[in-house]
């Protein structure tokens, strides 16, 4: 019922998009969701970060039509360490699987890995950064030393331990990543809501008779939500570099699943000879890294109040 | 009022470069001064501000200045290198703005700041610049001026930094001082002192003053003339003291909006914007 | 048998601390309102004008003395009930809505957080009430002007139809013209909703304007209360209160003027 009239066509998506007075809530934050992209896209760098990122989350969605016949775990050891040719465009590992394939599937992996921790790291941290913040006082200073305890563990520690626990697998690297990931995220969360809750329309939210969860969650923390993306890209380029780190370990995705930092590792023997089986994925991690570090540049300069 | 006139400004235009296109925020502003007390009274938006700091040289990149004539003592301001510029302003042309917080470096004391305006433009010993700076101190009716000169300027109060930055400015004895709503962020009280202190000092050096401000009363009651400015341009020129029987509309509709303590209005008239006032 | 003031403040102090450091922002102030009038607070910068008004909404806690409304006494928190009895406006247009709600968001939650029904047509009269086009309804605050910004802000504190309203310079931030109209909104709406007002300001024209009675402050104590009349007259009792109405008047040239304004009012003139 909130809707207005349907749109007519032919008025094209940009002018509805770019329409002064929104005729509806999904038309004003639709729209106001296109001038960010806007002011996003016009920073060249960003943009090449948003097509890399694309690019990855398209090779992961489309992984069988891009590998074609090629099989990420078949294994053909007359083929072992080939260069890379026609036939294998990335050579083939020491077990004769082609890495084309296996650099194709890899990207499930590692865009799996990086959406769990991403999926578990925002809320929780929003959760106990904007409490934490909104409340002060005892609140804050049991929140933030839970936070401060799980800062002091060092990542590939705590994976390592959890792998010996737990047995190494995705779940057990993202489970061990976010844990270490999460405090971050609270910290920003928390200096954001002591500003915010000093602000008028807080206090206006207040007098209104909001109770304090609705504030946190409906007023609070969708201001601090910017934030947390640009940390959360930001730090992508760390999460990834990790799960190959834990997978160069062996502790990550396990064999035959292909996953970028085993591969290096595998490659690792090879590496003066065979240098693509190492170098080949090596250099997908560093672009999808530098993807994300792009990206999240250029999300905090089209968030940064100071530049509108 | 001298007869050569201090401050010449003919068809002044400025005018920024935006997404939508050109920006004009002065058009077309033409006034003389003399050694006199001119109020340019607008609201937000009108080009007061733009005007001051485009006499003084200070519309920084992309914006454009032009000018069919603008002259400060016969000298022409159009064209000037920075050299140049850094040689008048402080020197002959100087301003006061609204908080002293933004105009005064935070990390010097008071004094120190003082000291080493006077000594940019006169040649003179350190200890001379510290008498000047204690005598200047005094004019602006500090009473303990070696105290308020160790300083830094966030323990000085709203009042007490205004007049700091007045002593800074006009320390090096410039003809014309404009002031830019020097007195807005004061209180009511702390005002009419500033404004006394203004009034004193214009009328001993025989300075001519530019006085902007969106305040009716200040202008009304503290300025000899009066330009009225909207969307750019000068929409009245008046006698002070004429305001309340003022001629163009829009200084009409002002005057009748604006609350006075001593008229009762049953209901404030609303400005009713005629776009021909833009043309 | 008098009914029970509208709001009465009683022997109110209001102290902030800070570490070590104590400021005292209000010190034993009392007055009472009585319902349907609309009472002013004038006084300069560090008067507590403002900090009293925050503690009869209950956004500063009273360090002593208390507040009542309507004959009850008001404790810091206050239950939802309470909180559709007053309402505020507060001075920056650009600090008071939400950056990320439009307007329709804006005005849709006062009406959510107390289970009305009915929203459309309450947020469209509000929008209406307040002299704002519906082509605003779905903006978001920084498309708006300021003079807009405050008339949602206005909206907003009538939306859930307050027997009290409170205002903390609402139209200081403002130009003259855009003060005008929503000083004129703010009449018309006290006219047809017989409110209790209380409006802060350190504008003593535009108090006198539109109070019956003006209290002035200084310094955290309530220096005296006058009628409109007296105000505008400057017959008052203490000398900072004429200091304050003779600084209103305008720069003041001749000192013998100057004198004149700020002598005692001669004895029978009151």
């Amino acid at each position: 019922m909130s809707d207005a009239a349907p749109v007519s066509f032919p008025r094209s998506l940009r002018a509805w998009l770019a329409d002064e007075a929104p005729a509806s809530q999904t038309q004003a934050r639709l729209g106001e969701w296109s001038r960010v992209a806007q002011r996003l896209l016009s920073n060249p760098l960003a943009a090449t970060g948003l097509a890399i990122v694309v690019v990855l989350v398209l090779t992961a969605l489309l992984a069988p039509m891009l590998a074609g016949r090629a099989s990420p775990i078949a294994q053909e050891l007359t083929q072992r360490l080939q260069a890379p040719s026609a036939a294998h465009w990335c050579g083939t590992d020491e077990l004769g699987r082609d890495i084309y394939a296996r650099l194709i599937y890899g990207s499930r992996v590692t865009l799996l890995i990086v959406a769990l921790v991403a999926a578990v790291v925002a809320p929780v941290g929003l959760a106990v950064g904007t409490t934490a913040g909104y409340f002060g006082g005892g609140v804050d200073t049991v929140l933030m030393r839970v936070t401060d305890i799980f800062l002091a563990f060092p990542r590939l520690v705590l994976a390592l331990a959890f792998a010996a626990a737990l047995g190494p697998g995705i779940v057990n690297a993202v489970i061990a990543i976010s844990l270490t990931s999460w405090p971050a995220y609270a910290r920003i969360s928390r200096a954001e809501t002591a500003t915010i809750a000093r602000s008028d329309y807080i206090a206006a939210a207040v007098l209104l008779g909001a109770p304090a969860s609705r504030i946190l969650f409906r007023h609070i923390a969708p201001l601090c939500v910017s934030s947390v993306i640009v940390r959360l890209t930001l730090d992508m380029a760390g999460i990834i570099l990790t799960a190959a780190g834990l997978g160069f370990l062996g502790l990550g995705a396990q064999p035959p699943t292909p996953e970028w930092g085993a591969m290096v590792a595998t490659g690792r023997d090879v590496i003066l000879d065979q240098w693509w089986v190492a170098t080949i994925p090596g250099l997908a991690i560093f672009v999808v890294s530098l993807g994300f570090n792009l990206l999240g540049d250029g999300l905090r300069d089209t968030f940064d109040p100071r530049s509108r | 009022m001298s007869a050569a006139p201090l401050l010449q400004v003919e068809g002044l235009e400025v005018s920024y470069p935006s997404r939508g296109g050109l920006v004009r925020a002065v058009r077309d502003v033409g006034f003389a001064l003399g050694r006199e007390r001119l109020g340019i009274v607008g609201e937000s938006g009108s080009g007061k501000s733009t005007t001051a700091r485009a006499i003084l040289g200070l519309i920084p990149a992309p914006g454009m200045v032009k000018a069919r004539k603008l002259a400060f003592d016969g000298r022409d301001l159009t064209g000037l290198g920075e050299r140049e510029w850094r040689a008048l302003r402080g020197r002959r042309l100087s301003m006061v703005t609204q908080d002293p917080k933004y105009s005064l470096n935070p990390v010097q004391r008071i004094g120190t700041q003082i000291m080493q305006t006077y000594r940019l433009h006169h040649r003179s010993s350190r200890r001379e610049a510290e008498q000047r700076t204690l005598e200047m101190l005094e004019r602006v009716r500090i009473r303990d001026p070696e105290m308020v000169s160790s300083l830094y300027p966030h323990q000085l109060s709203g009042g007490m930094g205004q007049r700091a930055m007045i002593a800074m400015m006009l320390i090096a004895d410039p003809d014309l001082l404009i002031a830019d709503e020097p007195t807005s962020a004061l209180d009511v009280t702390v005002q009419n002192q500033v404004l006394r202190i203004l009034d004193d000092l214009v009328a001993e050096r025989g300075m001519g003053l530019i006085f902007i401000t969106h305040n009716l009363t200040i202008v009304s009651s503290f300025c000899d003339r009066v330009l009225v400015m909207y969307g750019g341009r000068i929409v009245e020129e008046c006698a002070a003291r004429d305001l309340h029987d003022a001629r163009h509309p829009y200084t009409r509709a002002l005057v009748a909006a604006a609350p006075e303590l001593e008229r009762p209005k049953a209901e404030l008239s609303v400005v009713a914007r005629d776009s021909a006032w833009m043309s | 048998m008098t009914a029970a003031p509208a709001i009465a403040v009683e022997n109110l102090s209001v102290t902030f601390t800070s570490g070590r450091r104590r400021i005292v922002a209000v010190q034993e102030v009392s007055f009472e309102v009585a319902r349907g009038e609309t009472f002013g607070i004038v006084g300069e910068s560090g008067s507590g004008k403002s900090t009293v008004l925050k503690a009869i909404a209950g956004l500063a806690p009273a360090s002593n003395g208390g507040v009542r409304i309507e004959g009850r006494l008001m404790s810091a928190r206050r239950s939802k009930s309470e909180r559709r009895l007053l309402q505020y406006v507060f001075q920056d247009p650009y600090g008071s809505l939400h950056p990320r709600q439009t307007i329709d968001r804006i005005l849709r939650e006062p009406l959510e957080i107390h289970g009305l029904s009915d929203r459309e047509t309450m947020i469209l009269s509000a929008l209406a009430n307040v002299g704002l086009d519906p082509r605003h309804r779905f903006r978001y605050p920084h498309q708006l002007s300021g003079g807009q910004r405050q008339r949602v802000a206005i909206a907003r504190a009538l939306i859930l139809a307050p027997s009290l309203l409170l205002l903390d310079e609402p139209t200081s931030s403002l130009d003259v013209s855009v003060q005008a109209e929503i000083l004129n909104l703010i009449s018309g709406i006290r006219r047809t909703r017989s409110l209790t007002t209380i409006f802060v300001s350190h504008d003593l024209a535009v108090v006198a304007h539109l109070c019956e009675r003006i209290a002035i402050m200084q310094l955290g104590r309530l220096v005296e209360i006058l009628p409109v009349q007296a105000l505008r007259r400057g017959q008052a009792r203490e000398d900072y209160s004429r200091e304050l109405i003779a600084a209103s008047r305008g720069y003041v040239r001749e000192a013998a003027a100057l004198a004149a304004a700020l002598a005692k009012p001669p004895e029978g003139v009151r």
